[in-house]
């Protein structure tokens, strides 16, 4: 009986996070006044930090392709209605993959290592899904909880294998060899400078071109594809599923894979782009907040793209601004970064039924005058 | 009945009977639906009052507006003549209003006492409350005679039986006023003519009575008034004396209806479905269809009859390829297709099996989705509906776009979200669906729940197309009329087991009702001959 109205589109995926973004803005505004300085000058180089010149566009984007890979893994396993929290372990242990294909296949030439350790990378961290997805399918375990205790697992193992087998002989540091020069992805500013454009040097590598081919192939994969319907299929009604001869089962383990893949091409970005070895907790968080990013961006690629982009300006713009004022720290950037995680994500339908509720009185009010 | 009569004509200005209930000019909105436009309504004290409407004409609103669930936008309530202001359901209990839902809100693992006592258990000690609503309860047990014991855990009741629990609840709270919804929909007809026997106790002890239900038949067996409304107007008031099921249906459909379907004689052909002992059990391994034996041959509607919960939803389920057979085979124009080693629901399809499951929005369709999208569901992979490797949604919005044409489904949009269609319209794109592939069996379970009128209509006719085309039936359904009324054989389902066939011709409510509750066949026939 008390159907809600549903929102027109672009209050849904425009307004809404936006309002709930200038809230986090308020807050932090708040906080940076409450340690004493100006909140107007804090926006201003955060905003020149991240966009202000051409250096700091690269870096920005470098961030951005980051949070598109995680941003795009998490929204696959939610359109399957499962909440994939393990990007980071799957990154983790898909960057294993892209460093073992450098190390030991590093007699292959550039554009089929291209290739390989794309698979590499996806076979690792889709196999690292496999077994929470399983679980999830053929067992019931709850897929929040083993992809969480997977990222412990992920981790820990890495250490090991960092410690004791992947480190050369004689160094000191946790660290794989250093991928062969041919092998690592072409930095932009290189490719501009061999095509004759002058850029500012920056870790923005060719990842950030796959990152935009991919969103694409997810979008295509999500709304104009069997599996892509099976899985929506199973996400937003698993007895319509069975009903249709689509077994969940199934379908919940080719969704998280697909997830884990996509988390692992963040190791692309970092280990092939831009350490060029494997390091340590290389991911850095980016896992996480990729969940932020794709509920920010309602789960579709593009609305992920903004989002990414938007996180890849507070990381970008917040290392910028703790170097330009020292009162405000490192960890005070990770207080804004969390505000805004915190309001878009977590908080995100805060608003909704008021915006609901005036939209319905402005819509109502526009049929009556129409109908006079 | 002449008392209600007077105590119609004495209300009013003159003020010696105030009516329980009015209601006047209650309206009520849900963002652009008017669900209750300047509702009118008289109660009178001591009497049945039944009001009849489509799904959709704003009964249940009307009900939760007078129960403090909603605020009406407009107009005012008046308990006994005087003016009240009901914000929630407190108030309505403090004037004496209680409601039996239709989806019954009670804790399973405590008993009858525990459940009664829930939120009026006087105090922080229960004993004393407990205590005190022993002897309550067996006067009014006494009083109403509803044969219910205390101390009984209310999981273990029956259907019927926790809707009495529903009906002390109320009157333990001092009830004097019963409204109930659909309270008939999961009862066998012998519960409900037990139902309105206590009804009809209520009455005599001067209770007045609110009976919402979409059931004609149960208003002119049950009440003494009706008040029938249509898209959120109350258009009507008749006494059911003078008053039949078809100007009732006229009123609430605002046209002229058919009750009766007219069909020809069936000429069954050859078996299609050949079901051989099949026990299927659920999910918790609890066997819940047990030795199934039947057939339905090309040419006929088999109807299954059966309170709701007896094994029919896991029959048809398992036959469209959802649940696994536990033991015993089914075969489909002499092939083995029993569920579960290698066939399920896809598989199904392809070998012409049509499924139009129960329950529409937990099955037979994703709400979330587009009309497109759900116009798909289970038929994604057909070669039409592909465009190399990817989905051709312009050939599905035209093939969508004339199923609902041939179906008649408004409005005709293929990417309106599914949600946003009436129920009727959501039923009539799945019939489209699985009908418009011209399969050799059709399932179809509950065609017409949450149906409008004017829809079950147009259903029916297109199930006893199928049928005249030479395809096998199969219905579920817990409608007996409907059962009635298009089936050629049916078979009544009792605790998971077939307990008989009877024919369309020799069937009628009672013997049916009979063997729904368990009674042998020739047991029930002999009972209905000696009556």
């Amino acid at each position: 009986m008390s159907k809600a109205v549903e929102l027109p589109r672009w209050i849904d995926v425009g307004v809404l996070p936006l309002l709930n973004l200038l809230l986090a803005l308020v807050v932090s505004a708040l906080l940076v006044l409450a340690i004493g300085e100006n909140p107007v000058e804090v926006v201003e180089i955060l905003l020149f930090g991240a966009f202000g010149y051409e250096e700091a566009w690269g870096y920005t984007l470098y961030y951005t392709t980051n949070f598109i890979f995680t941003g795009l893994a998490f929204a696959v396993a939610f359109h399957c209605g499962l909440f994939n929290i393990g990007a980071e372990g799957q990154a983790y242990v898909g960057g294993l993959g892209v460093t073992l294909a450098a190390l030991y296949l590093d007699f292959l030439p550039f554009p089929i290592m291209l290739v390989v350790s794309m698979l590499a990378a996806m076979i690792f961290g889709a196999a690292w899904a496999y077994i929470p997805a399983y679980l999830q399918a053929r067992r019931g375990s709850h897929v929040v909880i083993t992809t969480i205790m997977f990222n412990f697992i992920a981790s820990s193992l890495m250490v090991y294998l960092l410690v004791n087998v992947l480190r050369p002989q004689g160094s000191m540091t946790p660290e794989s060899e250093q991928i062969a020069e041919h092998l690592r992805l072409p930095f932009i500013h290189d490719i501009a400078g061999a095509l004759g454009i002058e850029m500012a040097s920056s870790p923005l590598n060719l990842s950030f071109v796959y990152a935009i081919v991919i969103s694409v192939m997810i979008w295509l994969f999500i709304w104009h594809t069997r599996w892509g319907y099976a899985i929506r299929t199973v996400g937003a009604n698993a007895v319509a599923a069975t009903y249709a001869g689509l077994e969940p089962g199934r379908f919940i383990i080719i969704a998280m894979m697909i997830s884990g893949a996509l988390s692992s091409f963040m190791a692309l970005n970092e280990v092939m782009g831009v350490q060029h070895r494997l390091l340590i907790d290389f991911t850095a968080g980016y896992g996480f907040v990729g969940i932020a990013v794709a509920l920010m961006g309602r789960n579709h690629p593009f609305g992920i793209f903004l989002a990414a982009l938007l996180f890849g300006m507070l990381y970008q713009g917040g290392a910028e601004l703790s170097f330009e004022i020292p009162t405000i720290s490192n960890d005070m950037v990770v207080v804004i970064q969390g505000l805004v995680i915190l309001f878009t994500g977590a908080m995100e339908h805060m608003f909704r039924p008021r915006a609901t509720k005036i939209y319905t009185a402005w819509r109502l009010r526009r049929d009556a005058q129409e109908a006079v | 009945m002449s008392d209600t009569m007077h105590q119609m004509h004495g209300t009013g200005e003159n003020g010696a009977v105030h009516p329980a209930i009015e209601l006047r000019g209650i309206d009520k909105r849900f963002g652009a639906v008017h669900a209750n436009k300047e509702i009118d309504l008289k109660v009178d004290k001591g009497t049945i009052h039944g009001i009849v409407g489509e799904n959709g004409a704003g009964k249940s609103t009307l009900m939760s507006i007078l129960y403090g669930f909603y605020q009406a936008d407009g107009g005012t309530i008046h308990v006994d003549g005087e003016l009240c202001d009901i914000k929630g359901s407190d108030d309505a209990i403090s004037v004496g209003i209680g409601m039996v839902h239709q989806h019954f809100m009670l804790v399973e693992t405590f008993s009858v006492l525990e459940n009664v006592i829930l939120g009026v258990e006087g105090g922080a000690v229960l004993r004393d409350g407990v205590s005190k609503a022993r002897e309550e309860l067996e006067r009014l047990e006494r009083e109403y005679s509803l044969n219910i014991d205390p101390d009984a855990i209310v999981g273990d009741l029956s259907v019927g039986l926790q809707q009495r629990v529903e009906i002390l609840k109320a009157l333990y709270r001092g009830a004097e006023i019963l409204i109930l919804d659909e309270p008939t929909g999961v009862l066998t007809p012998q519960e409900a003519d037990h139902l309105f026997r206590i009804l009809e106790t209520l009455k005599e002890q001067g209770k007045t009575v609110v009976l919402i239900t979409h059931k004609l038949r149960e208003i002119m067996a049950a009440t003494d008034n009706v008040s029938v409304m249509r898209q959120g107007e109350m258009v009507a008031h008749r006494k059911t004396a003078e008053t039949s099921p078809e100007e009732l249906s006229e009123l609430m459909v605002g046209r002229k209806v058919l009750l009766r379907l007219e069909k020809g004689k069936a000429n069954p052909a050859d078996t299609v479905l050949k079901v051989d002992n099949l026990c299927v059990d659920n999910a918790q391994g609890v066997r819940k269809v047990k030795n199934a034996t039947f057939t339905v041959r090309a040419g006929e509607i088999v109807g299954v009859a059966g309170v709701s919960g007896n094994g029919q939803s896991e029959l048809l389920e398992a036959l469209g390829g959802i649940r696994s057979a536990a033991e015993g085979s089914v075969e489909l124009s002499g092939q083995d297709v029993t569920p579960g080693k290698g066939v399920d629901a896809a598989e199904l399809r392809r070998r012409g099996v049509a499924h139009v499951p129960e329950d529409r929005h937990r099955m037979a369709m994703v709400t979330a989705f587009t009309a497109k999208e759900a116009a798909i569901l289970g038929y994604e992979d057909d070669n039409t509906y592909q465009k190399g490797a990817l989905l051709d949604w312009d050939a599905i919005s035209k093939a969508t776009a004339n199923m609902m044409a041939e179906f008649d489904v408004r409005p005709n949009n293929p990417d309106l979200k599914a949600a946003n269609f009436s129920g009727g319209n959501q039923q009539k794109l799945v019939l489209a669906r699985e009908i418009m592939r011209d399969p050799e069996l059709l399932l179809v379970g509950q065609p017409t729940r949450g149906v409008d009128i004017g829809a079950i209509e147009f259903i029916h006719k297109r199930i006893v197309a199928m049928r005249d085309a030479g395809k096998a039936v199969l219905l579920v359904s817990v409608e007996l009329d409907e059962i009635m009324s298009l089936a050629d054989r049916i078979l009544v389902m009792c605790d998971g087991s077939i307990i008989g066939e009877v024919s369309a011709a020799e069937a009628n409510e009672r013997v049916l009702g009979l063997m729904m509750a368990g009674v042998d066949p020739k047991e029930a026939k002999a009972v209905e001959g000696q009556a």
